[in-house]
């Protein structure tokens, strides 16, 4: 049978979800926009602009806020396959003549799809306020960088979830994984400054790749950008597409 | 050619032996029904057939492929209705079965078509786009009747079909199911703990208990092996009695579950006064007689040696627990 089709009916099914489930619709939109009101206006008003540099906080700061909103929501889409579990209906997903990589490609590209838009919307209000990308390059640019790390972050979400099954373990067990990654991430100051260590774990992490993409797509190259953009994406895009290999293999073996 | 062959065919949830190698043959076109109690292990069996378990030891055959090699085929061929709620709450009932349809890839006329019919058959098209949190678990069950059947597969596995509904609703899912049989000629395998249900329904019974097959055969034929009337007597201390009553030459065999003594005797109504002297005779009380004709009831304690309603919660509460330590739930 088409694989198109089974991808986009579970596809569809998490649209629906979206859409009826308003109370998450609205924490998820609100939550980012309180980070940017009160930390990045805050910050910006105490410091001012960044040494060395004529670039405001909340300037620097909007990239790694749209890439903690990605990874957060992405993580989690992981959440609704344990509810899958939980309430009987993966049994049903599990028992239709579709191959397993189906499922889980369709649970990418919804989760992918939530996490974007909520990201989009952060992009809309960031140049609501004068922070935006100079031209329709760089704003290919920052969806390409979006893209990638929401596809690496719910494939990791979704094959920590295909092996286990507690819905409400999934947050508590997926915050370890998502602090460190958004602190180390240089989302919330400059790594370049920082010290020897800091700067080390944050190569390490792929998020930075994502969010030094963003900044540079967003504000141009400056002396705040780690890497050049070429080798965000290159590095990026690689974790993306083993994350998307790694969460099919472990999904295959998924139990109702 | 058979629906459905199977070969030894065991699972093992660590020390806990589910299914215990079942040799089974069941014929296209049939009603057959697996009578167990609770953690008989008939979910278990019925959920290797169709793939969601993979065996341990054996092997078997849907629909013509190893559920082994021929997973897919299989499940393109087989509907299922799972003992537990299986619907997505937070879609309507229309979009539930919409889903289903687009997963077993029929086409936009085909599903609309099939949908108006299954929502007919089951009388829930008043409630079709309500969502199905709003439903009553009868309707549930209803709604999840109609989704396994909308792709119209050869072999539909029942697994508890009328658990915990009303007498009312029962009746009705009964009648859906003689009717998909006699009319769409659909293979049907349920599983029940509800007598007469086996009794009511199937061609055949496997009655199963501790992961084997004990007795298999037409509800008729299972009745007529027992041979005469069942005489329960309640009486004090009946293990003392169960042996004298076994030396009366009247007795063909005699039984106490929970308690009670049962007697099976070639003719009930003259054997009562015989037994109830014999009784006195040795200084006993007898408290009440009963007289049955025999049920698929006392075809169940006679091979099982309990009763069925006496349920064994505990081992159905240790294959789950089991089952889940090794994330199989």
């Amino acid at each position: 049978m088409a694989a198109g089709q089974v991808i986009y009916t579970l596809w569809l099914r998490e649209m629906k979800w979206l859409i009826r489930a308003k109370s998450r619709l609205v924490a998820s939109i609100v939550q980012p926009f309180l980070w940017l009101a009160i930390i990045g206006v805050g910050m910006s008003s105490t410091f001012g602009t960044i040494p060395g540099t004529n670039i405001t906080f909340l300037q620097f700061m909007i990239s790694g806020v749209i890439g903690m909103t990605l990874l957060f929501s992405s993580t989690m889409v992981g959440v609704s396959v344990l509810w899958d579990k939980q309430f009987g209906f993966m049994k049903e997903i599990l028992v239709a003549p579709v191959s397993r990589t189906q499922i889980m490609l369709g649970k990418v590209l919804g989760g992918m799809t939530t996490s974007i838009l909520q990201g989009l919307l952060l992009l809309v209000a960031a140049a609501a306020i004068g922070i935006r990308p100079s031209g329709i390059v760089e704003l290919l640019q920052v969806l390409v960088f979006m893209v990638l790390i929401s596809a690496s972050f719910v494939s990791i979400g979704l094959a920590f979830a295909s092996r286990m099954e507690d819905p409400i373990a999934f947050p508590i067990v997926m915050n370890f994984l998502i602090m460190p990654l958004f602190f180390l991430s240089g989302g919330m100051y400059v790594a370049n400054t920082a010290p020897g260590w800091l700067s080390f774990l944050s190569r390490l992490d792929p998020l930075t790749y994502g969010v030094d993409g963003i900044r540079t797509a967003i504000l141009g190259t400056s002396p705040l950008s780690q890497f050049p953009i070429w080798l965000d994406f290159a590095v990026l895009g690689v974790f993306a597409v083993v994350m998307i290999l790694l969460g099919g293999y472990l999904f295959r073996k998924i139990k109702a | 050619m058979p629906a459905i062959v199977t070969r030894g065919l065991t699972k093992k949830f660590g020390d806990l032996v589910a299914v215990d190698h079942i040799d089974l043959e069941i014929e296209e076109g049939e009603l057959f029904g697996l009578l167990g109690p609770n953690g008989a292990g008939k979910t278990t069996f019925i959920h290797m057939l169709s793939t969601i378990l993979p065996p341990t030891e054996g092997t078997a055959k849907v629909a013509g492929s190893d559920i082994r090699e021929g997973a897919d085929s299989i499940r393109a061929a087989i509907g299922i209705v799972f003992q537990d709620p299986s619907l997505d709450n937070r879609l309507t009932g229309r979009e539930n079965l919409d889903f289903h349809g687009r997963m077993y890839g029929l086409t936009k006329e085909q599903r609309d078509e099939r949908i108006s019919k299954v929502l007919e058959l089951v009388g829930l098209k008043d409630r079709a786009d309500s969502l199905v949190e709003t439903y009553s678990s009868g309707m549930k069950r209803r709604l999840e009747m109609a989704r396994g059947l909308m792709h119209r597969p050869k072999i539909l596995f029942l697994d508890e079909p009328t658990l915990g509904l009303d007498a009312q609703t029962r009746r009705s899912i009964w009648d859906y199911i003689r009717m998909l049989n006699d009319i769409e000629n659909v293979t049907i395998i349920l599983t029940t703990h509800y007598i007469e249900e086996a009794d009511y329904l199937c061609n055949r019974v496997a009655i199963i208990d501790h992961g084997k097959i004990v007795a298999l055969d037409k509800p008729g034929a299972l009745k007529d092996r027992l041979k005469g009337d069942v005489v329960s007597i309640n009486i004090s201390d009946p293990e003392k009695y169960l042996s004298i009553f076994r030396k009366s030459k009247l007795v063909k065999g005699a039984k106490i579950v929970d308690g009670t003594l049962y007697l099976q005797v070639s003719s009930g109504e003259r054997a009562i006064p015989k037994l109830i002297d014999l009784a006195n005779k040795h200084g006993g009380q007898v408290h009440t007689v009963s007289l049955s004709r025999p049920t698929l009831e006392d075809v169940f304690i006679h091979y099982t040696g309990r009763a069925i309603r006496e349920e064994a919660p505990s081992n159905q509460a240790r294959i789950a627990r089991i089952a889940k330590a090794h994330g199989l739930r």
